[in-house]
């Protein structure tokens, strides 16, 4: 029988989620049960009654993206702790959508990989949206940024990022629009002032629910922290990435008070 | 646990038995989140990290005891007054980890 690791290194292998329940405190320490999207879980903690709400659990913090501790009684009852049951769930990598392929789509690439994302850059003009220009991009596509995200937006959530960075209304306006209308967790335009003012009407004009451009389009993107090079500018980006998803106000920590985590 | 699979892979194809340590829960501040790992192969090499470097020499004196013993068990590391010449974490925190043979 193939092992518990062998199933868990082919899943992370080939990006497929997959979440290891252990229990860790309480009858039957060490053992485990696997558990993944369209797999048959395997392995046992024991019980199978237990196994039974432990699989039922794993899969909702797998889809999550949760990990930690949960505690049951000897045969999955709820508020009991005589078994402690450690879930470790390992989620495919965020994806981050990139449009435009310009001068500081290679920095932003760069950076978004030191954070772990699977990064996508799409633009419709082919001498630019090159994997020699890209080399550090996991794929680069040839297309409308729109036409992209019709065929991939329903893969997009929380955890996910769309940045645009095309600064051209021909093709920002309509991925905008088309990124609004995925879970997408964050969604960043970049332009200037003046641009950003003129792609707002723009938006309005096309039709776009302006409320969710409102809470939900970063634009200009990223923090202001003054920089100007792409580097610095892909930093600001990343920064503001990471700020969205934990909600800080992305101030010096020497400036504010109270828990750093 | 991703981020050591590559050691993880040569010491098991090596035939060397192998400790695995996880972060299972953080209480107040702790540089790793739960899933954090570390490995500890049987002539004390290491992979990972659980913290930022306050227990790890802890963390490795504990498997080298698993690997003696074959116990599995959770360990906890934190401040406490009546704890106070024990391994702790200088911000304060208390992370608890699970150490296990990697046998499955």
């Amino acid at each position: 029988m193939t092992s518990i690791y062998d199933l868990w290194r082919s899943a992370v292998t080939d990006s497929r989620p997959v979440a290891i329940a252990t229990v860790v405190e309480g009858p039957g320490v060490g053992a485990k049960i696997l558990v993944g999207e369209d797999i048959e879980p395997v392995g046992s903690l024991g019980d199978p009654d237990l196994d039974r709400v432990v699989v039922r659990d794993a899969i909702g913090e797998l889809a999550g993206g949760r990990t930690g501790v949960r505690h049951y009684g000897p045969h999955g009852e709820a508020r009991e702790e005589t078994v402690s049951v450690f879930i470790e769930s390992f989620a495919p990598p965020p994806q981050m959508l990139i449009f435009g392929a310009v001068d500081f789509t290679g920095a932003l690439v760069r950076i978004a990989k030191v954070l772990g994302y699977r990064v996508t850059v799409c633009d419709a003009r082919e001498v630019f949206a090159t994997h020699r220009r890209f080399p550090q991009a996991d794929e680069v596509v040839v297309d409308w940024p729109h036409r992209l995200l019709e065929r991939v937006g329903d893969r997009l959530g929380p955890r996910d990022a769309v940045c645009v960075l095309t600064h051209d209304h021909k093709f920002d306006i309509p991925a905008i629009i088309a990124a609004l209308g995925t879970e997408v967790g964050y969604l960043g335009a970049m332009g200037s002032r003046r641009t950003n003012a003129e792609r707002l009407l723009r938006l309005e004009q096309d039709g776009a629910d302006m409320d969710e451009v409102r809470t939900r389009l970063s634009a200009p993107i990223g923090l202001d922290l003054g920089g100007r090079t792409p580097e610095e500018t892909a930093i600001s980006i990343c920064a503001e990435i990471i700020a969205a998803r934990t909600g800080r106000p992305a101030a010096s920590l020497s400036v504010t008070e109270g828990p750093i985590h | 646990m991703k981020e050591i699979m590559a050691d993880l892979d040569r010491w098991r194809a090596q035939g060397r038995r192998v400790v695995l340590a996880r972060v299972v829960d953080i209480e107040g501040s702790g540089p790793r989140l739960p899933g954090a790992a570390m490995a500890v192969a049987d002539d004390g090499e290491v992979a990972g990290s659980v913290s930022g470097g306050c227990v790890e020499g802890a963390v490795v004196a504990e498997a080298l005891d698993i690997l003696a013993t074959g116990d599995r068990r959770l360990v906890t590391f934190g401040y406490s007054d009546d704890d106070a010449f024990a391994v702790g974490l200088t911000c304060g925190g208390t992370v608890h980890l699970f150490l296990e043979p990697l046998d499955w």
